[in-house]
């Protein structure tokens, strides 16, 4: 232990970390440009979770897909047919609305289960098996119904408009909604899951090397088909939290909502190889991403594809940084290996 | 005879070839016209053109895609290149012009060269992240996958640039000998790569890489070199690919140039046989690939179904075509063979 530093910080957390700072500097920066227009305020605040909240759920489920060394392509997809088959069930077949809730979030685990299967048992790649769950959802959606169906049920109605108000100023009055609760709830799953349960040990294990969990003895069939249920799961709430937000139920929902979704991830410093990953890292991911957004709507004469480049530089940014911790990781490990001898 | 069958059908074109005709076969049942071609004023017209032409953008892109795959990497960025390259090229050609135009602002050759030599750049920075800074493929190429369709955006200023300048529609709707000139654009990218990897050492370097970079290195091949070329040929691809598409429509949409079809690239490439784990790869099997998604689609349309349904169907397909190439059912037939070659009182292996 010679030579140690009184403020080293483990390599592992380095870019999670950064994120963590990078969400502030951001919206620091934000304060100081757009601080006269109400960007410090509470209300603008809560908007970061509001209007964010079905990303950040799927975000999280994500983020166990990708410790695990997958890539879960289908979210958007299971996002859009939950909010059709919500849409078409209630309004045009009149289900209980409630019981609905219920099949729909089975329906996502369900998905979730058949790509978790084609890619255990299958050895069928992520990437093409979860490509395959992304056309089935999609395709579902149009056979389904090709129309967008609006969403007039009572109870579906009052839990989308249920809304707490923050203790603000009453003239820039706040408010967080059933969406920010489930992300928060769905948030501390993932971290609970992923700290204090066999499962989430056994999914670092699995991410960091698949021969060894399974040389191990760990159940890296349950483990791998598990992640993807449960992502399966995340993506229905987060489609359920989405027609919340809209009311409304289309197949072309959400198109391309899984790039945004791993981008934040990865941003969040969860590291596509596997093994390394924090549901809180997603959480700030997502942050950043809602804070380019309000960055983009403040500033009133940029175009949202400024989101798309701006996206595509934090990803690069963030990378790089990824890649030169683990570098400098594996270098302090061999460091320690020649002390040792 | 016996001989023949067998190693027609262990080949890996096979299951792919198969998948191919049974879909062409299902149409021309249900689909009424499907084999006729006829000569409209000496243009070959029909069904079968159709899907080749059709085919073009996806069966170029999944020829870069290929060799990407090869190296056990993939491009996710080629959707976004393309639209860039539709971007790039109509914007050269508009210069400051406002107006609809019917001229080029700058040399035509010009404006193909610096779209493509641009695209190719993009495809080589791909390639240095993931050889040089060991970054993983697939987030390397995410980084241009969002990027690059900004970039489209802000070169168009987020409009659908279009023109009417004549030589830049003969890309993506010219005839030559009776046929598109997509298809032979399609052919001579075909042949070029073909040449390059089947007739010179690099094909064999492409695949020495995906099998395991650094006993590659070991060996003596300079592997980053050879990734980096494979991204950059990825990178031009999605070039030629754009060129066609937005001459197809004289349209610059990049938000919708070419949505996806990276997915319909590797998707075609996996089908033709070409394992994600890199090593081996079949640009003949690709092509077939391509072929196939686009059949289906067309296939599809026939019904009076939307056009996304389309997208169950070809999630069934390719869950058959992909299970039956898994290791789960190549095992099965394996046991199943040599359990039989042992009950016959026969050689076992």
């Amino acid at each position: 232990m010679n030579g140690r530093r009184r403020f080293s910080v483990d390599l592992k957390y380095i870019p999670a970390l950064s994120a963590i700072i990078l969400f502030f500097a951001a919206y620091a920066i934000g304060g100081i440009l757009y601080g006269d227009r109400g960007f410090l305020t509470t209300r603008t605040f809560a908007t970061l979770f509001t209007d964010n909240a079905y990303l950040g759920v799927s975000a999280v489920g994500m983020t166990l897909v990708i410790i695990s060394g997958g890539i879960d392509l289908s979210v958007g997809s299971v996002a859009a047919l939950t909010t059709m088959m919500l849409a078409y069930f209630t309004e045009v077949l009149h289900w209980n609305s409630a019981l609905m809730l219920c099949v729909v979030l089975l329906t996502g685990a369900l998905l979730g289960f058949l790509m978790g299967l084609l890619i255990d048992v299958f050895d069928v790649p992520p990437f093409i098996s979860t490509l395959i769950g992304m056309f089935l959802a999609r395709g579902l959606c149009f056979i389904i119904s090709i129309q967008s169906i609006t969403i007039n049920d009572p109870l579906l109605r009052s839990l989308g408009k249920w809304r707490i108000k923050l203790p603000t100023a009453a003239r820039a009055a706040a408010y967080i909604n059933l969406s920010v609760f489930t992300f928060i709830a769905i948030l501390i799953a993932g971290i609970v899951i992923m700290q204090f349960t066999r499962f989430g040990r056994g999914i670092y294990a699995f991410g960091g090397g698949r021969a060894s969990a399974k040389l191990m003895g760990l159940p890296t069939r349950r483990i791998q088909v598990g992640i993807y249920a449960f992502n399966g799961f995340c993506s229905a709430v987060a489609g359920i939290l989405f027609s919340f937000y809209t009311f409304s139920g289309y197949g072309r929902h959400l198109y391309g909502m899984e790039m945004d979704v791993i981008s934040s991830v990865v941003i969040g410093g969860t590291l596509l190889t596997g093994g390394v990953g924090y549901p809180i890292g997603s959480l700030f991911g997502i942050m950043i991403y809602s804070v380019i957004l309000k960055f983009i709507s403040f500033n009133g004469s940029l175009s949202s594809w400024w989101t798309k480049i701006a996206v595509g530089v934090l990803l690069l940014f963030f990378i790089v940084m990824q890649r030169v911790t683990v570098v400098l990781a594996n270098r302090k490990k061999r460091i320690q290996k020649q002390e040792a001898r | 005879m016996n001989g023949l069958i067998r190693k027609l059908t262990s080949s890996k074109l096979f299951s792919a070839l198969m998948a191919l005709l049974v879909i062409l076969i299902f149409n021309v049942f249900l689909n009424r016209g499907f084999l006729s071609i006829t000569v409209v004023d000496g243009h070959l017209f029909g069904q079968l053109i159709d899907i080749l032409n059709r085919s073009v953008p996806v069966m170029i892109l999944a020829t870069g895609m290929t060799l990407v795959i090869a190296t056990g990497g993939t491009d996710l960025s080629c959707g976004a290149l393309l639209a860039l390259a539709g971007a790039l090229s109509i914007s050269l050609i508009r210069g400051s012009s406002t107006i609809v135009n019917e001229y080029s602002a700058i040399p035509f050759p010009l404006v193909i060269t610096i779209t493509l030599a641009v695209t190719t750049l993009c495809g080589l920075w791909n390639g240095f992240l993931v050889a040089r800074l060991g970054i993983q493929p697939i987030v390397a190429t995410l980084i241009f996958m969002t990027a690059g369709r900004g970039i489209a955006q802000l070169i168009t200023g987020a409009r659908n640039l279009t023109t009417n300048y004549a030589p830049y529609s003969v890309i993506g709707q010219g005839w030559l000998m009776m046929l598109p000139v997509p298809i032979f654009i399609a052919a001579a990218v075909l042949l070029v790569v073909w040449y390059f990897t089947r007739r010179t050492a690099f094909g064999l370097f492409v695949e020495a890489v995906g099998v395991n970079a650094s006993a590659a290195r070991y060996s003596g091949i300079n592997s980053s070199m050879i990734l980096m070329i494979v991204y950059s040929i990825s990178g031009l691809c999605a070039g030629v690919a754009g060129l066609i598409y937005a001459s197809g429509i004289m349209c610059a949409d990049a938000n919708n140039a070419g949505l996806n079809y990276e997915l319909d690239a590797i998707l075609a490439t996996v089908l033709g046989g070409t394992s994600m784990m890199g090593g081996r790869f079949y640009l003949g099997g690709s092509v077939i690939g391509a072929l196939i998604i686009m059949a289906l689609t067309k296939s599809i349309y026939a019904f009076d179904v939307a056009p996304e349904s389309a997208l169950v169907v070809k999630a069934f397909v390719v869950v058959v075509v992909v299970l039956i190439q898994s290791p789960f059912f190549k095992n099965w037939r394996d046991t199943v063979k040599n359990r039989r070659a042992a009950v016959g009182g026969g050689e076992v292996r």
